[in-house]
């Protein structure tokens, strides 16, 4: 079947100056030839090599964890990271956060007529490269094209599975009062150097995206402390809506220690003059970690000890609180309300 | 941060609480208004109160550009974007603003009006220049420190021919809300809200100068102190305020000096002057109609008044039966008097203006303080979980 196809092509895409059109998801040559020449070959593993509609997994002993993730972010390239390799990081971190090691991915694109080839030939290299870099291979995959103007160049989905490990039980209502807060690194990267970018905002800034697979850090964590109560990536909201979240399901209260918390100075002028708060805005590739408050040492030389975890930090603790609320003790020296986030602080942003 | 912490520094900020309880006498107590929602907010997100004695009230003003604007306005922009077509710039802040209808301008976006958020009124100034072909509106909101470059882009728009750029104006001046405060009967005359002083406007004082409290400190023998927004700013101010109440005084005095003068901005005060000249009258949520407290494009920039331009007629609307803005916003009550604060009106749901904005007195105790005695109230999920 492949090899008809072949033969039949006029001559191979051009990815300098071609754009998608209608025929690059109508399910004939077109398509095929655009997941020959592109996806397959950056992808490429035994799974897809087999040219099937889904890929056979053997699945290892232990508990599987599924996740998925859609993302729609607005510039698809940023400093720090691309739509690609973010897509890739986020749903590698969804599984990571539940205390598994992610095995496979699977991507669907959604792709807007007109997109330039070249254009997605970056986004699929980006992910290829993501992929490649984590140890995840992405075994199966979909493309759709939508009419222009129904999409926006193009939305990728990924859905990623794992394993847990045997002892290892995270999960997001275990936080006791008592327990310690950590986060592994700055908050608010990737928020603020996305809002850079935004036609009607556009300042200038050093600060890259932290669009980083979490995975290696979360197993040296669990290396040190396997009895982790809580993890999670504060993606859209930031570290006061997860830690909120997480509040809420463990019935306890948090209180933060807001000199503890590091942000960068760059992010924090930019939230200052944009009127956000580096608490809310979100992070790709930051996690959040709630343990005992005897292991909280432990993990955080572990934390500290990885490249991803370099400026890790114990920012708070677990209180018993009837009405869940997370609150910050200010620099200033008073107490106050860490609330969910009301609203959106900016749209599109992974 | 350069420049900030050091006005949010906490050894500071307890050497002045300690001044501060130091200086009120133990016999009285201090009832003293913030104008601003800049102020509001800042004393609920450096969790001010916990710093203050029992005895020194804060009593929050209707300074919150969103929280005045009554629904009317809100309607007439709705209007604009959905039944005339154009294209809607507007402050994120005024997107949420519950109108008549259980609508808002995120509703009518949703609905396919044209409603673009912008950060100033230079970016709808560039929408305008990027599609000639349809009618962009300014949804011009704020008191005096927003009106400038309001003025600067109407005369801009002049100046490069653009036709298809208009502004909705609901700009409105500090003075006379002020006036309108401390004529109130209930101020005035029933005591039912004391008042002994007021810790002045921080951005608009760098418009407007500190000349024109002068009167306040004169007529109504109520202390002004102008401060900036920092905390820092607010606690100086308050051991400024009481001092002079403890002396008898009713002056003016700047905290802010760094950026206030009292003549003010000469040359933002002129682009004013040139572009806009008093209503007679503007209705504001919860004060009601007040006499001369709001600016309309003068009839020499017709063409860019989008009042005139599309013939907008913005009726009286009254509030939701249960809300008590208005209440809040004349310093009558506070945000926990109000029955569905946190129950039927979040920052999620508002049913009320003062809900919305971060300035907003019921947003910002919502969110940062109403850990305080509020036992009904337990931490929310927001509906999409």
């Amino acid at each position: 079947m492949a090899d008809t196809a072949r033969r039949a092509y006029v001559r191979p895409i051009d990815f300098r100056h071609g754009r998608v059109d209608m025929t690059h998801g109508s399910g004939g040559r077109a398509m095929a030839q655009l997941i020959e020449e592109l996806f397959a070959r950056a992808f490429d593993n035994q799974w897809l090599r087999q040219g099937n509609d889904g890929a056979v997994l053997a699945a290892p002993p232990g508990r599987l964890v599924m996740a998925t993730d859609s993302h729609v972010v607005s510039p698809l390239f940023f400093p720090g990271g691309d739509i690609g390799a973010l897509a890739v990081h986020g749903t590698i971190n969804d599984v990571a956060v539940m205390g598994a090691t992610p095995l496979w991915l699977a991507a669907g694109f959604v792709l807007e007529e007109g997109f330039p080839l070249a254009d997605l030939r970056r986004v699929v290299e980006s992910m290829a490269a993501a992929s490649r870099d984590a140890g995840v291979p992405i075994v199966t995959g979909d493309t759709k094209v939508v009419e222009q103007g129904k999409g926006d160049g193009v939305f990728v989905t990924t859905t990623g599975v794992g394993v847990v490990r045997d002892g290892v039980d995270v999960r997001g209502d275990r936080a006791r009062p008592g327990d310690r807060v950590l986060v592994s690194g700055t908050l608010g990267d990737h928020g603020v150097a996305i809002m850079s970018l935004r036609e009607n905002l556009s300042f200038e800034t050093t600060i890259a995206s932290d669009s980083a697979a979490l995975h290696g850090l979360v197993a040296a964590m669990l290396d040190a402390v396997p009895d982790l109560h809580v993890l999670r990536d504060p993606t859209r909201g930031g570290l006061a809506t997860t830690l909120n979240e997480i509040a809420r399901q463990s019935r306890c209260g948090i209180v933060l220690d807001e000199a503890a918390i590091p942000v960068r100075p760059q992010v924090e002028a930019a939230c200052e003059f944009l009127g956000l708060d580096p608490l809310y805005v979100a992070n790709e590739g930051k996690l959040v970690a709630i343990c005992a408050a005897d292991d909280a040492p432990r993990l955080l030389a572990a934390m500290k000890s990885h490249p991803l975890g370099a400026q890790a930090a114990v920012v708070g603790e677990a209180i018993d609180d009837p009405h869940h609320f997370v609150q910050m003790d200010t620099k200033f020296g008073g107490r106050r309300v860490v609330d969910w986030l009301a609203g959106e602080q900016l749209p599109r942003i992974c | 941060m350069k420049y900030v912490d050091e006005f949010r520094d906490g050894a500071t900020a307890r050497a002045l609480a300690a001044a501060i309880a130091r200086e009120v006498r133990p016999g009285r107590r201090y009832h003293l208004m913030e104008f601003c929602g800049g102020h509001t907010h800042a004393i609920s997100r450096y969790g001010l109160k916990d710093l203050l004695p029992d005895n020194v009230a804060m009593v929050h003003g209707p300074g919150c550009p969103v929280c005045v604007l009554p629904v009317g306005r809100i309607d007439g922009a709705i209007a604009l974007a959905r039944d005339h077509g154009a294209i809607l710039c507007t402050y994120a802040d005024t997107m949420r603003v519950p109108a008549t209808g259980g609508l808002s301008l995120l509703k009518a976006k949703a609905q396919g009006a044209d409603v673009r958020m912008v950060y100033s009124c230079a970016d709808a100034l560039r929408i305008a220049r990027a599609t000639p072909g349809r009618d962009v509106v300014f949804f011009a909101i704020g008191f005096e420190t927003t009106t400038p470059p309001t003025a600067l882009a109407i005369l801009e728009a002049r100046r490069e021919g653009l036709a298809n750029f208009s502004v909705f104006c609901n700009h409105v001046l500090t003075p006379a809300a002020i006036t309108h405060i401390l004529e109130s009967p209930e101020v005035r005359e029933l005591g039912i809200v004391p008042l002994d002083g007021f810790i002045g406007p921080a951005h608009v004082s760098t418009v407007i100068g500190s000349q024109p409290y002068d009167y306040f400190a004169e007529e109504y023998r109520k202390p002004v102190v102008i401060a900036g927004f920092e905390p820092l700013d607010v606690m100086q101010a308050i051991l400024m305020l009481v001092r002079q109440l403890n002396e008898g005084r009713a002056c003016v005095e700047n905290e802010f000096t760094r950026a206030v003068t009292p003549e003010g901005n000469a040359k933002a005060k002129g682009l004013v002057a040139e572009v806009f000249e008093l209503r007679r009258s503007f209705e504001w949520r919860g004060l009601g109609e007040v006499p001369y407290s709001a600016l309309a494009v003068k009839a020499a920039y017709a063409a860019c008044d989008a009042e005139r331009r599309f013939g907008l007629v913005c009726r009286s609307v009254p509030d939701h039966k249960a809300c008590e803005c208005g209440a809040i916003l004349r310093g009558v009550k506070r945000p926990t008097d109000c029955r569905v604060f946190g129950t039927v009106c979040t920052p999620e749901n508002p049913i009320g203006s003062c809900m919305v904005s971060s300035e907003g007195a019921c947003a910002a105790h919502y969110t940062y303080g109403r850990f305080r005695g509020q036992a009904g109230v337990a931490a929310q999920a927001p509906s999409h979980g």
